[in-house]
């Protein structure tokens, strides 16, 4: 059985009674078992899944109506709540979590007969680039296991791309979806904000983040978007997509689409490998009768700063509410007056969230907000307000996903300043609200490289397009497990 | 000069549910920590669903006390540590970045003075804390999250109270509002707290918080004035500081300085989108609000020729008002509204007795109706009333079961007339000489007839059978 194949092709291999969901699911089950002590991506593993498949299998038989997955397994990042399952953040905080609800993506995954195979590794609630600081040890990138795989949803990409699952659901603040696919040569998607509800996605800065799909093609992420998309009453801030269909028109190519090269993302610091990558990316989508032009964004200068100056803010309030008191893990409290006992419980936060929240507690406090926070908000205005003016003229922009090529584990981790500059090219996607999207484009080195387009706000699917011609341009080497 | 100002904090108790989930806005009736959800409880990956009935119903309180009202409105996190408070922030409002508070300045007249509102935000109530046990060292702290997400409309004056009997009036003008306009109970315990600023001459000012009710808010804010005189007249400075109410001994007390000092880092509520109240919505809401009590008052003497008096006291209560409303008719309302203010009231005085009573609107027309055509005394009405209060049976039904009815047959009275002449000869001398101490024979015949005897009838026949 053939466990490299595409969700597309599971389904069509499913349908057509090639493959049944039950052997599926339990050579995925086996694949883990062979490689995860290897890679780490999972931080549990649902141990009920092959039965799950036997019931849809059952349902197949019986020719009962069957959802859209037909039993496909996928991973979910461990920010995602799943009721009756472990949701730890990655973080000693939550270790003895159970959420007793589903994600809003949960729920409409579990209706059209998708297997949740199991729970995987992040950066410790979202924050990082390498899934370093998660508190359960980091993943490995399976392309060589000496590197990061990228963060903060490392574990989705490498479960992705190790065959460990078909697709996955991570979670993009400031490039956490796109950075690990660029690093893992997986396909990986941040959607227009408000376009995937977030209700059940632990909140890290809530007013940027989405949920994204990682997965092996550009189709596949149009038939994860296809499941997964659309107003939800639970999250205010979705928008309403009038059940967009992502895969619809994919093929039909970008003749005559304007396609902007932010400048701003090839300069300084840019691993030449990666560049010349970039070039080749672009003379690719030239060859295929679009028209690429340098765009310039003054603001993606400061656009880091912003970013962390922002997340901070919403982090130390997003993550106020672990005290322990409701949930969260063993410490009693017998003994403790109120706020010695939750300071106490709240050193178990890991050192880069220690580290943000008390960089959140200084940027919007009184005294300091106009020098950071509000300074940081007038960024992100004026940055957003930069790119509808690029956008009145492309129709795309395009740059590499990360300028530079995985590096190896504890490489970086001691160097905050240093990790925070890989940011630069995915945070403006986030501070923004624009869709942006990683494809697997080139290798240097035995390490994969991504390249990204951006689109306008709710143009997901022009930007799914571009992103399906330029995947078709690509071969790739296999992952050499 | 004495200077007062108040934060109220009404609870929007006639909502079916909470400001950011589907628990109950009822939130009494539950056992400790029944009433609760994933998104009230601030479990992670739990976002606030903005319940748009209370905004309607905030911005309806915001119209009815003059307040400018924003054509946008936005949520604020209140960032602190508390037990009570499931995320460690508060979902409220503020006006940082402009007027995006649900209402803006306003005011409402207290009898001729006029009080300024600041300003009126909509935000969450936190749980409630229960401490258990005797003394400090084995006390413990539990949280019932009950209570925890119930809308709340933050009401702020500005400092124009100068005694303590203005801050009380101005409270029961602003429950009889709250009640009027169907938002609010403002009876139901712990639905209406405040805090409070007091100044005197040449002090600083001290706010008063933890004042659990609106009968405290009054002691304390003369119990504040008080201490602080006490302190001037001694040349001791009066410092800036928040003190709490000890509702127990009925006395402030000193906060710890370390709460004046919290930073609560507000910023925007990304997870509740800008809301738009334009016009058409306010158009809208506003010609949906029930009518004001002034303007109640004003329909009940210019319209029914109730006196002034009896209007006061029936428009000022929703309950009344709304029972006078359904039971009226041209004819009877003058009848109805003496017969609710001056009989009914005694009868249902509490919540209780309210909520227990059988009376209906129909009830209460009958009874206006039997009064008017000399069916039933105005005597034995009370009877009646207190009857159909009790078992809800039909009026005729009570006045025959309880003999109630008025004596109209001329035959029945004539006689017992006759019983009166010949037992009163001095009075009805006196009568014949002094028409007006007629009066006093009829007096006998009721006592006779037990109240039943028709006043017109009897007067008719006693002026007949004695010549006169």
């Amino acid at each position: 059985m053939n466990l490299k194949i595409s969700a597309l092709d599971y389904i069509q291999e499913v349908k057509n009674g090639n493959v049944s969901a039950e052997d599926f699911v339990a050579k995925t089950l086996e694949q883990i078992e062979t490689v995860d002590d290897k890679l780490h991506a999972f931080l549990s593993v649902n141990e009920k899944a092959v039965e799950q498949a036997r019931e849809i299998d059952k349902k197949i038989k019986s020719g009962e109506k069957v959802g859209d997955c037909f039993g496909m397994p996928i991973s979910i990042k461990d920010n995602l709540c799943i009721k009756g399952s472990k949701t730890t953040c990655a973080s000693k905080m939550l270790g003895d979590f159970i959420a007793p609800y589903d994600a809003t993506v949960i729920t409409k995954l579990k209706q059209q007969d998708a297997i949740f195979i199991g729970k995987v590794n992040m950066d410790e609630f979202a924050m990082g680039l390498t899934t370093e600081f998660s508190a359960y040890g980091p993943s490995k990138n399976p392309w060589n296991t000496e590197y990061v795989p990228g963060g903060s949803s490392g574990g989705s990409a490498v479960s992705v791309s190790a065959f460990e699952c078909v697709a996955s659901l991570g979670s993009d603040t400031g490039g956490s979806v796109r950075n690990p696919a660029s690093f893992c040569s997986t396909v990986g998607y941040k959607p227009t904000y408000g376009l995937i509800s977030r209700f059940g996605l632990i909140s890290y800065a809530n007013s940027i983040e989405q949920i994204g799909p990682l997965t092996r093609t550009v189709k596949d992420t149009a038939f994860m978007l296809n499941q997964i998309s659309g107003i939800d009453p639970n999250d205010n801030t979705t928008i309403d997509n009038n059940n967009e269909d992502y895969l619809s028109g994919i093929d039909s190519g970008i003749e005559g689409k304007k396609i902007g090269v932010i400048q701003e993302m090839i300069g300084e610091g840019i691993d030449p490998a990666v560049l010349s990558a970039t070039k080749q990316a672009i003379s690719k989508l030239e060859s295929l009768g679009a028209i690429c032009e340098e765009v310039s964004l003054d603001m993606v200068k400061y656009s880091v700063a912003a970013y962390y100056t922002i997340t901070a803010t919403e982090a130390g309030s997003n993550l106020a509410r672990y005290d322990n008191l409701r949930y969260g893990y063993d410490f009693p409290v017998e003994g403790y007056e109120f706020n010695s006992y939750i300071s106490k419980a709240r050193r178990n936060f890991g050192p880069e969230v220690t580290r943000r929240m008390i960089l959140g507690g200084f940027v919007p406090s009184a005294g300091h907000a106009g020098k950071y926070f509000l300074k940081a908000l007038k960024v992100k205005s004026k940055l957003t307000k930069e790119i509808n003016e690029v956008f009145k003229k492309f129709d795309l922009l395009i740059a590499p996903t990360v300028p530079v090529l995985p590096f190896k584990l504890g490489e970086k981790i001691n160097d905050p300043v240093a990790l925070f500059l890989l940011d630069i090219n995915t945070v403006t996607a986030n501070l923004t609200g624009k869709p942006a999207i990683s494809i697997p484009f080139s290798h240097s080195k035995g390490l994969p490289i991504g390249i990204q387009l951006l689109a306008n706000s709710k143009q997901d699917k022009l930007l799914l397009r571009a992103a399906y011609a330029l995947e078709q341009t690509v071969t790739l080497p296999e992952v050499p497990l | 000069m004495t200077m007062i100002g108040l934060e109220i904090h009404c609870q929007l108790t006639n909502l079916q549910s909470k400001l950011f989930c589907s628990c109950k806005a009822n939130y009494r009736e539950f056992e400790i920590n029944e009433n609760i959800c994933p998104i009230c409880i601030g479990l992670p990956g739990s976002l606030p669903r903005l319940n748009k009935e209370s905004v309607k119903k905030a911005t309806v309180i915001a119209m009815a006390l003059n307040c400018s009202t924003p054509e946008k409105i936005a949520f604020f996190r209140k960032n602190y540590f508390y037990p009570d408070l499931p995320k460690n922030f508060q979902i409220t409002q503020l006006n940082i970045y402009g007027d995006t508070s649900i209402g803006g300045p306003g005011s409402i007249m207290v009898g001729d003075k006029k009080i300024r509102i600041t300003r009126i935000q909509l935000e969450e109530d936190p749980g409630r804390l229960i401490y258990e046990g005797s003394s400090s060292k084995n006390q413990i702290t539990l949280v019932d999250y009950n209570r925890a997400g119930t809308p709340l409309v933050e009401i702020v004056t500005e400092p124009d109270f100068e005694t303590p009997k203005e801050v009380r009036d101005f409270l029961n003008i602003l429950s009889d509002l709250l009640e009027n306009l169907g938002v609010a109970d403002p009876s139901l315990e712990g639905a209406m707290r405040a805090d409070a600023n007091v100044s005197i001459k040449g002090g600083k000012k001290v706010e008063i918080k933890n004042i659990g009710s609106f009968h405290d808010l009054e002691k304390a804010v003369h119990f504040e004035i008080t201490r602080q005189e006490s302190l001037s007249s001694r040349d001791i400075p009066i410092i800036q500081e928040t003190r709490h109410w000890d509702d127990k001994r009925k006395i402030t007390v000193s906060a710890r300085s370390k709460e004046e000092e919290l930073d609560y880092r507000y910023f925007l509520e990304g997870d509740i989108p800008w809301i738009k109240i334009d016009s058409k919505i306010q158009e809208q809401l506003k010609s949906e609000m029930p009518e004001s009590i002034s303007s109640k008052k004003e329909r009940y003497v210019s319209i029914y020729d109730i006196s002034s008096q009896v209007a006061d006291v029936l428009s000022s209560d929703k309950f009344y008002s709304d029972l006078f409303e359904e039971s009226h008719t041209e004819k009877t309302a003058k009848e109805i509204a003496n017969i609710i203010t001056t009989d009914l009231m005694g009868l249902v005085d509490t919540r209780e007795k309210r909520e227990s009573s059988k009376l209906t609107a129909t009830h209460l027309r009958e009874l206006a109706e039997f009064i008017q055509s000399g069916k039933i005394s105005r005597n034995s009405s009370k009877n009646a009333l207190y009857e159909i209060v009790k078992t809800g049976k039909d009026l005729p039904t009570i006045i025959s079961e309880l003999d109630l009815g008025n004596v109209s047959d001329a035959s029945e009275l004539s006689e017992i007339i006759q019983q009166v002449i010949s037992e009163e000869p001095q009075a009805v001398e006196q009568a014949k000489t002094n028409p007006q101490t007629i009066n006093y024979l009829v007096g006998k015949v009721m006592q006779k007839t037990k109240g039943k005897a028709d006043p017109t009838l009897t007067l008719d026949l006693l002026k007949k059978q004695m010549d006169i």
